[in-house]
């Protein structure tokens, strides 16, 4: 089963501090959500807030269409697959499985049977009478969320299920998660606060800074067009370059930087749109650095010395200093032949067609938050 | 070398000399629980069953030690299962002055069974309620409620919070949650302060003693044994309230510690 979820001006107080403030998301039925975000996002508060364990402070909530103000969470269309996955210590696999369904008064033979079809969607039937602390992370994971998608539920949500896990196990663990949600067509919500995982299993992700939602949209849209700086360096390396918009015109947007003017197509801007004279940062990812030489559109930052270089496997990655500002580090990734020398000379160049404009200037406090 | 060999004898006469006056009270009852004569004490004559036989023919302490029997298995399952609810409630909610009713509930530990006997018996007294095995029964939940509610209190920890929290999610009502999820995750130690308070049922003199009147436990009829004097039938039927004593200590190390070291 499946359903869509709105959250309307949802905001959660504790006391004086404010864990969730003023947040609205509509959510398609069948959709991956993904809540990404650094810790005391208010990622977890807004799970909690659906799955009925907190109460919004104001604003609602609604699954399928219906009002969950006055809903307690077992009466919920929701289940929840915990952190440390929360398992019943006492009770075999198959009863950890079954017992939504036990509780939803369904009988033995049923119960099992739906449970076994459940522990063999997860690769393991054969384990059905064992007791969870006979099983490896990986496996007592599964079994969570075989458990809390027993019962049917019109929503799983799942807080940072993976965190526990090492990350061979992880990579392997977002894909079967991923196939499984796809099968079963389940809404799933979905926190964490690595990116990496955000990226693979999500249709859509929503980065929250300071209990707001700061961006959503999919993964290729989050990572290449974020909408504001906190979105953009928590989503991956970046490089921030600050300047201000002198004029938005029809052949395109006029900046002046730090590293001197460059011009970019109007596809560069991000809504809300920016008035002339106003601060903006160019957001440029390290990959996206191009040779000098080649085919396709290219503008240039001026020149830079390299200060070192690491061979990563699949680039090099090269920290440099600009000849107009050399107190600024520019990360920059370049190709597996390329050859570093410290102390050499590049020039800064780019498809304009990458860089983001942002509005505002990167602080100090925002830097930090990035991972 | 010599000041090493005589700290070392000092050492193990220490030793020796500590498990002697544990243990030497108990060793001479049993010893003597065995002598072929009429009195149990030094020297020993010779070993004998007929004490142990006359205290297996003895009606009268035949029914005492299973008033014992029942009087333990009855109250502690009663405080264990009160322990356990107070527990439960002040462990997973916010109840008002939450601190001040944990103290209250582990105060009688500090109260001497004496007291504790004589307010009940003032108590009883009062609300009309006559002396028996049922008077004896409360009097030992009183004073095993504590301990129950401490040990099962102790054991309750934020990671059950959260597999409870799952239950109820998974749609579970709050009885449900407690019967299905709860005690069976706790019972290990459930089981500890259900076997402990039998031991301490079990033993105990002064509230037996005070809030029974026709029908009595073991330790109460031992002492009116004993008021005609010393006998090696009393020391038998000590070694017997001695024996049960450890076998129940026993049966908590092998189930309940063996249990908890598995997980």
């Amino acid at each position: 089963m499946t359903a869509p979820v709105s959250i309307r001006n949802a905001t959660k107080t504790f006391g004086d501090f404010t864990a969730l403030n003023d947040v609205s998301l509509e959510i398609e039925a069948g959709e991956f959500i993904v809540l990404l975000g650094p810790s005391g996002c208010g990622k977890t508060t807004l799970l909690s807030l659906l799955g009925g364990f907190l109460s919004p402070s104001k604003g609602t909530i609604e699954i399928a269409g219906r009002d969950m103000g006055q809903v307690p969470p077992s009466k919920r269309p929701t289940t929840t697959m915990f952190q440390d996955y929360a398992l019943f210590p006492h009770m075999t696999l198959r009863d950890n499985v079954a017992f939504g369904l036990k509780m939803r008064k369904i009988g033995k033979s049923e119960r099992h049977a739906k449970a076994e079809e459940l522990l063999d969607m997860v690769g393991l039937k054969s384990s059905a009478d064992k007791k969870p602390h006979e099983l490896s992370g990986g496996q007592r994971q599964r079994i969570a969320l075989a458990r809390a998608l027993a019962v049917e539920p019109d929503v799983l949500l799942l807080d940072e299920p993976l965190g526990a896990l090492d990350l061979k196990l992880r990579r392997q663990m977002q894909d079967e998660l991923k196939a499984i949600q796809k099968r079963v067509g389940t809404t799933f919500v979905h926190v964490t606060h690595d990116q990496e995982e955000a990226m693979a299993i999500a249709d859509r992700i929503v980065v929250m800074n300071g209990g707001k939602i700061e961006d959503v949209g999919r993964p290729e849209d989050i990572y290449m067009r974020p909408k504001t700086l906190f979105s953009a360096s928590f989503m991956g390396e970046v490089n921030f370059i600050p300047g201000t918009l002198d004029a938005a015109t029809d052949d395109g947007v006029h900046i002046n930087t730090i590293l001197g003017a460059v011009k970019l197509p109007a596809t560069a801007l991000c809504t809300p749109p920016i008035k002339a004279g106003e601060k903006i940062t160019l957001a440029i990812r390290p990959e996206h650095f191009r040779a000098s030489t080649g085919t396709g559109p290219r503008i240039t930052l001026g020149a830079a010395k390299i200060s070192d270089g690491a061979f990563f496997g699949t680039h090099h990655r090269a920290h440099l200093s600009p000849v107009d500002y050399p107190n600024m580090t520019i990360t920059a990734h370049m190709p597996q032949s390329a050859i570093i020398e410290p102390g050499a000379w590049i020039d800064l160049t780019i498809d304009p067609a990458s860089i983001t404009v942002l509005p505002g200037h990167p602080s100090a406090a925002k830097q930090e938050d990035a991972p | 070398m010599i000041s090493s060999r005589f700290s070392k004898a000092l050492s193990w006469a220490y030793l020796i000399a500590l498990y002697g006056f544990i243990f030497l009270p108990v060793a001479v009852l049993v010893l003597f629980s065995f002598q072929d004569g009429r009195l149990p004490v030094p020297p020993f004559n010779g070993a004998t069953l007929k004490w142990y036989a006359q205290v297996f023919a003895d009606d009268r302490l035949m029914s005492a030690l299973g008033n014992s029997l029942m009087v333990a298995l009855g109250s502690s399952t009663v405080a264990c299962i009160l322990g356990f609810c107070a527990a439960y409630g002040l462990a997973r909610y916010i109840l008002p002055a939450s601190r001040l009713q944990r103290g209250l509930l582990v105060a009688p530990m500090t109260v001497s069974y004496l007291i504790i006997a004589l307010g009940l018996l003032s108590t009883f007294n009062w609300v009309g309620i006559s002396l028996s095995l049922w008077t004896v029964g409360i009097g030992h939940v009183v004073i095993n409620l504590p301990l129950c509610f401490a040990i099962i209190y102790a054991s309750m920890g934020d990671h059950q919070k959260n597999i409870e929290r799952a239950a109820r999610d998974l749609g579970a009502a709050e009885w449900q949650v407690m019967t299905q999820v709860s005690a069976p995750m706790l019972m290990p130690s459930i089981l500890a302060a259900f076997f402990l308070s039998v031991t301490f049922s079990w033993d105990e003199f002064i509230i037996s003693f005070l809030l029974s009147r026709f029908d009595v436990t073991l330790p109460v009829e031992i002492w009116s044994m004993l008021r005609s004097g010393l006998n090696p039938k009393t020391n038998a039927v000590g070694s017997i309230v001695f024996l049960v004593s450890v076998a129940l200590l026993l049966i908590l190390e092998l189930i309940v510690f063996r249990r908890t070291a598995k997980k």
